[in-house]
Formats: structure tokens, C-alpha cells, sequence
């Protein structure tokens, strides 16, 4: 889905052959997983025949990548489309936090210690991001770094806002075996 | 690396109000450290310990191998006025003095001249983006100047320890970052020591090392064994 979009973006400036796109979908996107060959040109044969995407030249020899790709005007509009409209939030991002928490208590062991291991491995993952972020050379990668670090630091707040919780939390999961079936 | 401030086994009171019970930290040279933990955990009463703006009732506190907890007050004066900053949340300007002359007071206090420190102060300004508002009263500062400015001042005589207090709580991200970005390039240049207390894990992510205070004592250390050493 996203994958799709991104290729279209790319495609708006000017018109390309399929490793070219990977090269810039890499480059601009690919820090946490790049893209393979295989998925760059099967997306493009879907664009093409959803009509979103257009071979504007082929060259002598052979090989996927002597196509060359442009944006059609179908593609600009659903393009535009995707991008007015607002995604859905997710807050579920990390709930294992939240379940590890509860199932901690429910059986008799110390949600205190995980969120205590947690908290030290979240600061570890941040100070990381921080660096990196630091050594940045371009806004594009300081802003995927600060992404990252104020998802995590979502996490930690919730972390230590939990521990000042814990013991009316123990009480309840205590007393309430499942408040749902009372 | 060798180490410069460290606290041990320090305990405080107010009234019935233990806040420290048995708090100990060690700083090493050039190190930024970060402290966090729940309100009122007694991390302010840690640093003014550490500081020595605060005496402890139990424990040491020692500033480069000297005990400094109980030295007489001029003493301890002089040792704040040389070679600590000091940072806190809402800057705590001087509102009659202009900026430049806020960021030259540690220098007029320990004995410079008006125009030496002033010139000292000066470079200061235009390091912090603050090109142009020297002159102005810290009234007419926003926020985020007057941190810097008040960043400026802690960092302007060259100290060998730095205390911030939340320095980054009133501002914006954007203007924490600057100001962390400040604060972490002049530790690492200058070989100087930080210790800052924050509520902001963004904020702690710069330091090399969290501290996590609870219930006046260090928990983080005592509980994960990552103690200072
Ligand atoms: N001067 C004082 N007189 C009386 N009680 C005090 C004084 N200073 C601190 N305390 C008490 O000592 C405890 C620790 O306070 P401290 O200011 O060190 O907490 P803190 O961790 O800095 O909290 P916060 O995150 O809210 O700033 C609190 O219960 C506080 O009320
Ligand atoms: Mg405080």
C-alpha cells in the first residue's frame, strides 16, 4: 500500500526505470527495511495495469529493468487523494507493554522489575536515536530519528506513569479476577 | 576517566520529610548524567546536596577527592562561585540587568573586571543565536532566550560541574534541543561535568547515563545493579 504511494511520489517529479526507484526509495525510505527488485517491479506491473502508471520507453536488450515508468493522470489524482486523506492513529503500537503488565500481576511476579528492565532498555534505544540524530546529515534523517524517539518516549511516560500505578493496579487485578464478568 | 563530584549514602530530612535516604552518585570527569524519577522523590534535594547549597544530615559529598559537604560557608561560596554553574528551570535572571551583564555575573562575582567579564560574556551571545538582545532586560526575553541566556551564565566562567535543574521545562522540543545541543557540546569540549535532573526521557537520551531516583534513593542502580561504580 505505502510502497505503492512512495513509488508514485518518486514518479511525479520525472519519469523512471525500476532501479532508479529502488535506488531513491532506499535512499529516502529504506533505512529500516529497503526494498527489493522483485517487490519494486511487481508494484509497478500493478500500477500499469491499474492504470496509475505508464511505460514510456523501452530499450534494446533485455531484462526487467529496460522499462521506463511515468505517473499518469489517474495516478497524480489518487496520489493527491491518498494524501488529503488522514490516516488512522493507531495506539496499539506497543500493547505487549500493557499485557506483560497486567499478566505480570496476574501471576504473582513483578511488574515492577519489567517495567524497570524496559524503562533502561527504551533510555538505551533513545540515546541511540539521539546520536544518530546528532550525526544526521540531512533534515529528512534527524526527522525519521525524532519520529522514532518521541514514539519511544510515549512509551516511557506511559512506563513511569504505570509504576506510580502499580499497587492500585495489583489491588484490582487482585480482588477482580475479570471485571467484564462481574 | 577520573572522577569529579560523587555523593555517598546521602540522607536528608525536612522535618518528617525524608527526602533522601541514603542517595549515592558519582559524576566522572566530562560526563553528562541525567536524573529522573516521580515527583517529589527528592532529585532537586540530590542536586542541591551535590551542590553544596543544601547540607546533608548523613554522608559525603566530595568535589575532586575533597570532602566538600563540610566545609565552612564561605568556603563552599567560593567553590560554587569557581567552579560550578548552575541552571534551573525558569532561568532565574536577574530582572534589572540586561542579558549580556546576566551572562558575566558568575565572572563580576568572582572578582573580574566589569569590562573583562563583559567581553568574556559577549561571544556567548551570538554562540546561543541571540545575535542582537543583550541589551534587553530578561522581561523581554521569551522563554526559550532566557533559558539560553541562562545556559550562558552557567556555562560563561568555564565551571568544572554544571547543575540544571529541568533545564529544558518550559520550552518548547525544538528549544530543548537546542538548548541539550548547548549544554552536551560545551561538556564535550570543555572536559565539563553535567548533572541534570529532567522529567523528559527526550531530554535524558542525551545524557551517557540515567540516574533514576526513588523514594530518595538511587533505584536504577540499586535495583538493575548498574550502580555508579
Ligand atoms: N525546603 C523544603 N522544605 C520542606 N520540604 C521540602 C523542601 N524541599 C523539598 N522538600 C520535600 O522533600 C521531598 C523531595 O523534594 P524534591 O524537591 O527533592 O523532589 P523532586 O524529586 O525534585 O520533585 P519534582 O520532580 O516535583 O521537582 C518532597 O516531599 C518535598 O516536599
Ligand atoms: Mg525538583
Amino acid at each position: 500500500m505505502t510502497v505503492s504511494y512512495a513509488l508514485l511520489g518518486l514518479l511525479k517529479g520525472s519519469s523512471r526505470h525500476g532501479y532508479d526507484l529502488k535506488r531513491s526509495y532506499d535512499r529516502r525510505f529504506g533505512e529500516v527495511k529497503p526494498i527489493r527488485f522483485g517487490q519494486v517491479y511487481r508494484t509497478l506491473s500493478q500500477l500499469e495495469r491499474d492504470g496509475r502508471v505508464e511505460v514510456v520507453g523501452v530499450e534494446a536488450g533485455s531484462g526487467p529493468d529496460r522499462k521506463r515508468y511515468s505517473i499518469t493522470s489517474e495516478g497524480v489524482t489518487d496520489l493527491d487523494t491518498w494524501l488529503g486523506e488522514p490516516e488512522e492513529p493507531q495506539p496499539h503500537r506497543q500493547s505487549v507493554l500493557f499485557t506483560k503488565v497486567v499478566v505480570a500481576l496476574l501471576s504473582g511476579r513483578s511488574a515492577e522489575h519489567f517495567l524497570d528492565v524496559q524503562r533502561a532498555r527504551h533510555l538505551d534505544a533513545m540515546k541511540a536515536l539521539t546520536t544518530a540524530r546528532r550525526n544526521a546529515a540531512t533534515t529528512q534523517d534527524a526527522l525519521l530519528a525524532d519520529f522514532q524517539l518521541f514514539h519511544l518516549e510515549a512509551d516511557l511516560r506511559w512506563i513511569d506513569h504505570t509504576e506510580s500505578r502499580l499497587a492500585a493496579l495489583a489491588e484490582e487485578v487482585r480482588d477482580v479476577p475479570d471485571p467484564r464478568r462481574r | 576517566m577520573s572522577q569529579i563530584l560523587a555523593g555517598d549514602d546521602l540522607h536528608k530530612s525536612f522535618g518528617l520529610t525524608r527526602a533522601l535516604r541514603g542517595a549515592s552518585i558519582v559524576l566522572d570527569e566530562g560526563e553528562v548524567v541525567a536524573v529522573m524519577g516521580p515527583s517529589g522523590s527528592g532529585k532537586s534535594t540530590l542536586l542541591h546536596c551535590l551542590a553544596g547549597l543544601l547540607t546533608p544530615d548523613r554522608g559525603e559529598v566530595r568535589f575532586a577527592g575533597r570532602r566538600i559537604d563540610d566545609l565552612p560557608d564561605r568556603e563552599r561560596t567560593h567553590l560554587r562561585r569557581t567552579v560550578f554553574g548552575f541552571v534551573f528551570q525558569f532561568g532565574q535572571l536577574v530582572p534589572e540587568l540586561p542579558a549580556v551583564e546576566n551572562i558575566a555575573l558568575p565572572l563580576l562575582l568572582a572578582g573580574r573586571r566589569r569590562r573583562q567579564a563583559l567581553a568574556a560574556a559577549a561571544p556567548w551571545l551570538s554562540r546561543l543565536g541571540l545575535d542582537g538582545v543583550g541589551e534587553r532586560l530578561p522581561g523581554e526575553l521569551s522563554g526559550g532566550q532566557g533559558q539560553r541566556v541562562a545556559m550562558a551564565r552557567a556555562l560563561v566562567a568555564n565551571p568544572r560541574v554544571v547543575f540544571a535543574d529541568e533545564p529544558t521545562g518550559s520550552l518548547d522540543s525544538v528549544a530543548a534541543d537546542e538548548v541539550m545541543e548547548l549544554l552536551v557540546d560545551a561538556a564535550r569540549e570543555h572536559g565539563t561535568s553535567v548533572l541534570m535532573v529532567t522529567h523528559e526521557p527526550r531530554v535524558a537520551a542525551w545524557a551517557d547515563r540515567t540516574v533514576l531516583v526513588r523514594d530518595g534513593v538511587d533505584a536504577l542502580g540499586q535495583r538493575l545493579g548498574m550502580a555508579s561504580p
